[in-house]
């Protein structure tokens, strides 16, 4: 008998080696129409732009991506919550404050959904904004020169996930909390109490913050909500417009084995806000002002120097008091993504572990609010009838559907992670009408403005997961995989394989001409009132203000000024206040000086950067440029003298002598 | 747009051209007063103070790390420019340095020698023109 149980044993085996072969291997088995077709529609010939910039988040780098579409390009990572070496964002006295919080310096996060800035519903180009999850802020690139100008803070939450979508007219960015926490009845603080005692003490909160028309961002109002888990989110448009939609799942308020204990609820809820109303309540003062502190930083244009400001308070809504700002619409199990088709009328929520997409009406919505036709109430939340708001059910769409964007065609694109795949359905009919397998696991996808009024639906962008054996492997670690699919005729076609860095979440695109013609190529010089600039090589200067010592200096092709600096000793705190004195693009100087504990600079024409350096040894110490910028790169180098601390060698220095 | 910033490919074609013969394709205008947006002769007349003032604040801030009047230093010594070379010469050369080291003999023999490429400072006609008036009084000096 036993000779045979091994028999089977080991026949057991092949097949399971089969099977993951079949799963993970053999690309050239996948159904790529015809090759040449697709290496046609993605050629982007050398000196040729793309048609689309594609910004992917950088997830656990912190970061924001942008990549040209439909080639791939990698174009430029724009540093936002982490800090950059590369450029010393981060590092460099100008640029430290934009990583300030409560919790201190935090030079790392977490970053997931980025969102166009908008008007009219149509992604304008002005801005990006995207949300760090663990460290709850949100940030706003200016677009512009690709750079972050802002970070708030969001008080009152853990894990800022629902974030950041905006409001058609970029009203209004938002915010919520993923992980309830315990929160005091008076000030919402945090508190110290079992963890077992979730039910009784943890609550959440969805924020709106408000950005004006220069973009300067302020948390206009919070309102508190029973404590789940409060998921994704977009606003509402057309119809809808004054509405936002936030998924939440656990439900079931479990505090361990969320897998398990928060997965038991057949219906979850979709929180419908009426941010209109709710704004109307913050503006005539309704509500009450809480302890909520948090930091603003921000980019002052004028000297390139980023700054932070605490603010101590934060305006909270209690849905219990005020009526009509928020309603739960029952939605099946743990919803993730929720979105609103471009006409406005559909809210389509993605439930991980259901078998259906649920498709909600929202005029059926507002019927249902008139009727009060509600099957509940959650804290002074009504719970309208899942019935009565059911535009329809998608059947068959997949596996672990997650996240669906939108066509201008009345097509919805929804991802299923399990089975992955992407499945194309109609709107109107709620019928499957196409799918293509996605290698492997994707989570978001992206069409361009496909999140907005006006989707340009040509292209579609598979946000996967998981990467495996799709490029040549790099150990263990990988980058995530994108796969670009083109959606402009009946049936779906995968042109494209490209990596991305980190884990992009979301992603945006937008036709490149919007954003191209606004780029900034360099700053002029006139304008940088930077207070440590420098505007000609004879304001170059080197001053001793006790063991600080202030180095101002210039570069320009190819030498720095001063390159000889002599009279520095060990205990010293140098600052190295750098002026690039080019006026043209893509002449940036780089600066490093030996055994610098911090970073490098990289230096913008006509920017100036502070780096600070404590020399602790004696010695001649060399500093370079580390930009390749001329023939003569090479040469373009200095020498610092450290003499001892007692030393008596006076500060001295030039360029040329 | 696209064909306007687009030319990378074009421009290494451009520079094998114009190797081939030194003075391939430019007007007698061109070889005289350089290549660039100042397409008539500009004469310095009699010194506008003003202007010099103006032309030496703008020559400090963007030129002088690079040129002194009486040595060698990244780029040639401009004491007596004005004697090799003409005003409208040396206002195309500050506006359009690239193109001129590209196209122009005596540009690209300078850039053969100085082995850094001269760049456009964001200068307007009006401060190139300054500058050249600026120029013109140090000459005198010289």
């Amino acid at each position: 008998m036993k000779p045979a149980k091994y028999k089977t044993l080991l026949w057991g085996l092949p097949v399971v080696v089969i099977l993951s072969l079949l799963m993970y291997g053999c690309p050239s088995q996948q159904q790529l129409g015809s090759t040449a077709d697709a290496a046609q529609k993605v050629y982007v010939a050398p000196g040729e732009y793309d048609e689309f910039y594609g910004f992917m988040s950088g997830g656990y780098s912190g970061q924001l991506s942008v990549y040209g579409i439909p080639s791939g390009r990698h174009l430029y990572t724009i540093p936002v919550f982490s800090q950059e070496a590369t450029n010393a964002y981060g590092y460099s006295e100008e640029s430290k404050p934009m990583l300030n919080t409560t919790h201190g310096f935090v030079p790392w996060g977490d970053s997931h959904h980025p969102e166009l800035s908008q008007t009219d519903g149509v992604p304008d180009g002005r801005w990006i904004f995207i949300n760090e999850n663990n460290t709850p802020r949100i940030a706003r690139i200016n677009l512009s020169t690709f750079t972050t100008d802002e970070i708030i803070e969001i008080p009152n939450s853990a894990g800022n996930h629902a974030s950041s979508f905006v409001t058609p007219n970029t009203e209004y960015v938002s915010a919520a909390t993923r992980f309830s926490i315990p929160m005091d009845d008076e000030n919402l603080n945090n508190e110290d109490v079992p963890i077992s005692e979730y039910k009784e003490h943890f609550k959440g909160t969805l924020s709106f913050i408000k950005v004006n028309d220069e973009g300067k961002m302020e948390v206009d109002f919070q309102i508190l909500v029973p404590g789940f888990n409060y998921d994704l989110s977009h606003s509402g448009k057309g119809p809808s417009d004054g509405w936002a939609f936030f998924t939440s799942y656990n439900s079931e308020q479990a505090h361990t084995l969320l897998e398990v204990n928060a997965s038991k609820n057949d219906k979850d809820f979709i929180a419908a806000v009426n941010w209109r109303k709710a704004a109307e309540y913050a503006a005539a003062g309704e509500g009450r002002m809480v302890k909520g502190k948090h930091y603003r930083n921000y980019v002052d244009h004028n000297t390139h120097t980023s700054k932070s400001e605490v603010i101590e308070e934060v305006r909270v809504l209690d849905p219990s008091e005020l009526e009509g700002i928020i309603y739960f619409l029952p939605t099946p199990k743990s919803p993730h993504g929720v979105d609103v088709d471009p006409s406005g009328q559909y809210i389509v929520a993605g439930g991980k572990l259901s078998t259906v997409i649920p498709v909600h009406s929202f005029e059926k919505m507002e019927q249902a609010i008139e009727n009060e036709d509600f099957e509940g109430e959650i804290d002074g939340i009504p719970v309208l009838n899942y019935d009565s708001i059911l535009h329809g059910e998608v059947e068959n769409p997949g596996l672990g559907p997650l996240h669906t964007e939108f066509d201008d065609r009345g097509n919805a694109y929804t991802t299923a992670f399990i089975s992955s795949e992407i499945v194309k359905w109609d709107l109107e009919t709620t019928q499957v009408v196409d799918r293509i397998a996605t290698y492997y696991s994707p989570g978001h996808l992206m069409i361009p403005g496909g999140d907005s009024r006006k989707p340009w639906g040509k292209y579609l962008v598979s946000l996967n997961k998981i990467t495996k054996d799709r490029y040549l492997p790099t150990g263990p670690e990988l980058f995530h995989s994108a796969q670009l699919i083109d959606i402009s005729g009946e049936k779906m076609q995968l042109l494209l394989d490209f990596p991305t860095e980190g884990e992009p979440h979301y992603a945006q695109a937008i036709p490149a001409d919007i954003v191209r013609q606004n780029q900034v190529k360099f700053y002029k010089l006139e304008d940088n009132n930077h207070p440590d600039a420098v505007k000609a090589e004879d304001e170059t200067r080197v001053v001793r203000d006790g063991n600080e010592v202030h180095v101002y200096m210039s570069t320009i092709r190819t030498h720095f000024a001063p390159d000889n600096i002599e009279g520095i000793k060990v205990g010293d705190k140098v600052y190295f206040h750098v002026t690039n004195l080019e006026q043209d693009w893509d002449i940036p100087h780089g600066f490093a000086v030996k055994g610098m504990n911090n970073s490098e600079l990289l230096v913008m024409p006509g920017e100036t950067r502070t780096i600070t350096w404590e020399p602790k040894q004696v010695g001649v110490i060399p500093f370079y440029c580390t930009d390749f910028c001329s023939a003569l790169h090479q040469e373009m180098q200095g020498y610092v003298r450290v003499s001892p601390r007692n030393s008596n060698v006076e500060i001295s220095y030039g360029t040329g002598q | 747009m696209v064909l306007l910033a687009g030319c990378g490919g074009s421009q290494n074609g451009e520079d094998q051209e114009s190797s081939q013969s030194e003075t391939s394709g430019l007007t007698e205008f061109e070889q005289k007063h350089g290549i660039g947006p100042v397409d008539e002769v500009v004469e310095v007349g009699e010194i506008d103070p003003k202007m010099v003032e103006t032309g030496k604040e703008i020559f400090r801030t963007k030129c002088s790390a690079c040129h002194k009047m009486d040595q060698d230093y990244v780029g040639p010594p401009l004491g007596n420019v004005l004697e090799d070379r003409t005003p409208t010469y040396v206002m195309n050369m500050i506006l359009n340095p690239v193109e001129m080291t590209k196209k122009h003999p005596e540009a690209r023999k300078m850039l053969q020698q100085y082995m850094n490429q001269m760049t456009f400072q964001n200068v307007s006609e009006e401060q190139a023109r300054a500058i050249v008036e600026y120029l013109a009084t140090v000459q005198s000096d010289n």
